[in-house]
């Protein structure tokens, strides 16, 4: 059972982060399918930093630099969302899809490319941060607390008093709302626009950060994040867009997605003989009914998708 | 002299030669970015890495086995070709289908388990194929119309869940020694797409079917169901504005449905008419989707969302892609050329921009012209 408790939360914590992630970005008008991709990148960061860092160092010293690999990872990934999106009005459905593309290719192509210069008959795309990792792991009895579980939690708050209660989060929403209004009263929408792809480039990043160190001690790259990146953009459809509905839905969807990791723990659920790639497929299949029933009147930033054009009334 | 010029500046405009001409650019530039990658990595092969990636299956000095891989090349093209034309069937329509990964995932579980597992002649399995992969389309489609769900959510949900169901369903017709499906070869001939005598163009390559000219017909079927039939006609019309098409009597639900569907059947027959030739088998318990769904997206938009464009952005992605197994695996590894692939995706997204560059430049090089003429005619 505590185990069920720890990694819900730590699923939780990842599609907290990543969706959003998603929201601010959506919320300044621009969509971003890419964040699976980003996600991958910033993985790649964070367990490049683990890797170099080793188990020496002290713990608060690893976390904060393995964090910032990541998020800075993460933005990186963005811009390149964000360039083509906001200055070249280019489709960001083909963006994002691409960007999925590129995150996974060159986090396998670093990888063994950094494997093969180590061992010439490593040709395999696995990065092992097992020492490393242990510095965000606080042991509670037989509870691991995870400082992510606590970072996620502060995003959280943040993101919502961000977002409703300053001058820079009413502003992002009148860009996703409504772009021309916002430039007619001197709100600079490509600056708007870009914070928002940043600050989901930053989370998406943090989000693969936590998902790759969740459980494990070692990474295979070729795997990606098995589509977690659009679970989160599911979760973020659930909660509608808010903050406070987004942590909920995270924690629903999180449920769910520990299930398949811990469900032989679990009498009831063994007696049930279900094959286990059933709960393999739960998420997504959750996922798929809640979206059936939320979409209909879901209220999705007006003008998200849109490339701004001043000419255009 | 004036004459020409406005000729020359006419073709400059046609919309199919800029496409064309951004179509190379993205290409060219991809291919710059994968050489600096590769000299990145380790400067000494970097050269010869990239000249095996463009090279592909002249890699081989004898013409005889040269012409066997560029067979399995293009078997291995046409059904990315299939993929492509799911997908720019559907953006044509307005959705972005991004489920044709998952579509191939259930044609080729739909084919090889009606081949290996039920015995049936490749007819029956294609069709299956084309059958169960467009029903999953339509799911989307479905969901799309009825409940407004995000296709592209939709799609990628499905993907995992067609992933999952294909492992568990070809489990049964497993070879026992291997994580692989039954070789068809051995376990039903008639499963087999019928070669026509194709196989001796290209040295006896057996995985040469008729399935490679199947996927040209279907690209060019697709092009005349697009541009030249009502149905076409009122399928882009939904695309372009849903609430329009359905003020003009059309039934924009069930537009969205059918298109899906169809979409969903090119993939699912693309991924038949690949697991028929015999040329690979599945591998159970395979813990990511294939690529070539995703290779598809690349191929549809690097070819300019042209069917006949995707024949031949197809047979280049494929190329590539096939090139990369040549590089020297020492140095590199075979995913340099995805890293290409991914790029020239991302570079596509600019070609709306580069067009409209292009022809800013052209308007004001007119009119300069044009004050020219004025002037000197003044004078």
């Amino acid at each position: 059972m505590l185990l069920l408790i720890q990694y819900t939360l730590i699923f939780a914590s990842v599609l907290v982060l990543v969706a959003l992630g998603g929201c601010f970005s959506e919320h300044s008008g621009v969509i971003n399918i890419g964040l699976e991709g980003i996600m991958v990148i910033g993985a790649l960061g964070g367990a490049l930093m683990m890797k170099f860092l080793g188990g020496g160092a002290p713990a608060a010293v690893v976390i904060l630099l393995v964090v910032l690999s990541s998020v800075l990872s993460g933005i990186l990934c963005s811009l390149l969302l964000g360039v083509a999106a906001i200055h070249f009005k280019a489709d960001q459905t083909l963006l994002g899809t691409a960007l999925n593309l590129l995150g996974a290719a060159v986090a396998v192509v670093l990888v063994r490319a950094i494997n093969l210069s180590e061992d010439i008959d490593n040709v395999s795309s696995t990065i092992k941060y097992g020492e490393a990792k242990s510095a965000f792991i606080i042991r509670i009895g037989d509870f691991e607390f995870n400082w992510f579980m606590l970072i996620a939690f502060v995003v959280l708050i943040l993101s919502y008093i961000v977002l409703y209660k300053t001058k820079f989060g009413m502003r992002l929403y009148a860009c996703g709302e409504h772009p021309q209004a916002a430039d007619s009263v001197g709100i600079n929408v490509y600056k708007m626009r870009y914070a928002g792809v940043m600050i989901s480039g930053a989370l998406g990043g943090l989000g693969g950060l936590v998902y790759i160190t969740a459980g494990v001690s070692e990474w295979k790259f070729e795997n990606g994040v098995a589509g977690f990146g659009f679970l989160a953009l599911a979760v973020m459809i659930f909660g509608q867009w808010k903050p406070l509905n987004i942590g909920l839905a995270a924690l629903l969807f999180g449920f769910f997605r520990a299930l398949s990791n811990v469900y032989t723990g679990f009498d009831f659920l063994l007696s049930l003989k279900l094959p286990s790639v059933i709960y393999n497929m739960l998420p997504y299949i959750i996922s798929l009914i809640v979206l059936v029933f939320v979409s209909k009147k879901s209220r999705a930033p007006k003008a998200e998708g849109i490339p701004y054009d001043k000419g255009q009334r | 002299m004036n004459k020409e010029r406005t000729k020359k500046a006419s073709i400059l405009r046609n919309d199919g030669f800029q496409t064309t001409i951004s179509s190379i650019l993205c290409i060219l530039i991809g291919f710059l970015i994968g050489y600096i990658v590769l000299l990145i990595i380790n400067p000494k092969g970097a050269g010869d890495a990239i000249l095996a990636i463009m090279k592909n299956f002249l890699y081989y000095s004898s013409a005889v086995s040269a012409k066997k891989y560029l067979g399995t090349t293009l078997v291995k093209a046409s059904a990315l070709l299939m993929c492509a034309l799911s997908v720019l069937f559907a953006n044509k329509v307005g959705l972005f289908n991004i489920g044709v990964a998952g579509q191939y995932v259930v044609g080729a579980g739909a084919s090889l388990y009606f081949a290996v597992g039920l015995g049936m002649p490749w007819y029956v399995s294609l069709l299956a194929a084309i059958v169960f992969a467009a029903a999953l389309g339509g799911i989307s489609g479905f969901l799309k119309s009825y409940f407004n769900v995000n296709e592209v959510i939709s799609c990628i949900m499905l993907n995992w869940i067609s992933l999952y169901c294909v492992n568990m369903l070809l489990s049964t017709v497993k070879e026992s020694s291997t994580p692989y499906t039954k070789p068809l070869s051995s376990a039903n001939k008639d499963g087999l797409l019928p070669n026509l005598g194709l196989d001796k163009i290209f040295s006896n390559n057996k995985f040469v079917t008729i399935g490679v000219v199947l996927s040209v017909i279907a690209a060019i079927f697709v092009s005349i169901l697009l541009d030249k039939t009502k149905f076409g006609y009122e399928l882009k019309a939904t695309g372009m504005n849903k609430h329009a098409a359905k003020y003009c009597g059309m039934k924009e639900k069930r537009n969205i449905i059918i298109t899906m569907m169809i979409s969903g059947a090119l993939a699912g027959m693309g991924a038949g008419i690949f697991y028929l030739s015999g040329i690979e088998q599945w591998m159970i318990g395979q813990t990511s989707i294939p690529a070539m769904g995703f290779n598809g997206i690349a191929a549809a938009f690097l070819g300019g969302l042209n069917p006949i464009g995707a024949i031949f952005a197809s047979y280049f992605i494929q190329h590539i892609t096939s090139g990369g197994t040549y590089v020297d695996k020492t140095m590199y590894c075979t995913q340099i050329s995805d890293l290409m692939i991914a790029f020239i995706i991302y570079l596509c997204g600019f070609v709306f921009f580069f067009k409209l560059f292009l022809n800013k430049y052209l308007d004001k090089r007119d009119e300069k012209m044009a004050a020219k003429a004025r002037e000197g005619g003044e004078a």
